[in-house]
């Protein structure tokens, strides 16, 4: 999932300066199951924002919504009667949610509650940690499926690196050296061989470096 | 124990909301009581970000049968925010 995490509440509070009427908008899919922009966190941080404005003596109404996704078309068009009716939506949604609602909608301010932090798992409640870096050409059959791209801190294709102490990595001792982590898979799937195998040099142009990305599937279009 | 309830009290214009669990160790629901007094230090760290005096929440824990120990927690509040004073949050008229 994409795992987001709220902004310091003081820079949600200067964003809005200045708006009376705000939609606090939150996404029912990869930011609620990571506890960042879901119903739940609409209703505490639209209580945040009411109770400061409050404190301050400004006014402010709030109308609070959770859209299934703010990825997908047929979603937003739930905005499209009322959302002229804001001075201000912000979107508790991943990056993707803001983009696309500022791409739907010419007449209305979007601004984001959340930085977009990495796509990730859920390693235990409450903590998320990242695994892939959708590097658009993904080399896991190769690394045991460890992403050295995502999970190195040098991004290197041929690591261990003089930075790995006792499967560590040399920017802390909480991250595991994922070069390790892929010695010892494979050493264990008896496929160590694998490391050894010539691969042609990454085609980065399918990665955010060759610019914006996008797929088509002419099969699937409507 | 969501913390919107929490949240909402003080909205409401409460001048202090503690919750009272179980003893540690002794809840009905297992670690509900941990899981709470996690999410009352979450809710002060909100409070300071609002600029209102985190103290004006806090957990305790009693059990049932400890009538007198409940008697003396709210007390204990109560003079708390008496000593803060009202909160900032309260209407014009202390409504």
């Amino acid at each position: 999932m994409i795992v987001g995490e709220q902004k310091p509440f003081a820079e949600i509070v200067e964003m809005l300066k200045g708006f009376q009427k705000i939609l606090v908008l939150g996404c029912g899919t990869c930011v609620t199951v990571c506890f960042a922009g879901g119903a739940k966190e609409v209703e505490i941080l639209s209580s945040l924002i009411r109770m400061d404005r409050k404190k301050k003596g400004e006014p402010v109404e709030i109308v609070e919504k959770t859209l299934v996704r703010q990825c997908d078309p047929e979603y937003l068009q739930e905005l499209s009667g009322s959302i002229g009716e804001y001075d201000a939506v912000l979107s508790m949604a991943c990056g993707v949610g803001v983009n696309f609602l500022a791409d739907t909608y010419a007449n209305t301010v979007f601004l984001p509650a959340l930085n977009t932090k990495f796509m990730g798992v859920t390693e235990e409640h409450g903590v998320w940690s990242e695994r892939c870096a959708g590097c658009g050409q993904c080399i896991l059959d190769m690394t045991g499926g460890l992403c050295p791209i995502a999970r190195c801190s040098k991004g290197l294709f041929n690591g261990p690196c003089g930075g790995s102490v006792n499967g560590k990595c040399e920017i802390s001792k909480d991250v595991d050296c994922v070069w390790q982590l892929i010695y010892d898979r494979l050493k264990g799937l008896n496929r160590l061989d694998k490391l050894d195998e010539i691969f042609p040099i990454k085609d980065w142009s399918a990665s955010p470096h060759g610019g914006p990305r996008k797929i088509v599937r002419e099969d699937l279009k409507v | 124990m969501d913390i919107i309830h929490i949240l909402r009290a003080l909205e409401d214009g409460a001048d202090g909301v503690y919750v009272a669990g179980c003893l540690e160790g002794e809840c009905h629901f297992q670690t509900g009581n941990l899981k709470a007094k996690k999410r009352v230090q979450y809710v002060k760290g909100l409070l300071r970000d609002l600029g209102i005096e985190p103290e004006r929440v806090e957990m305790y824990n009693m059990s049932a049968a400890q009538g007198g120990r409940f008697a003396e927690v709210a007390r204990e509040m109560v003079d708390r925010i008496k000593k803060i004073g009202p909160s900032p949050l309260r209407g014009e008229r202390g409504e």
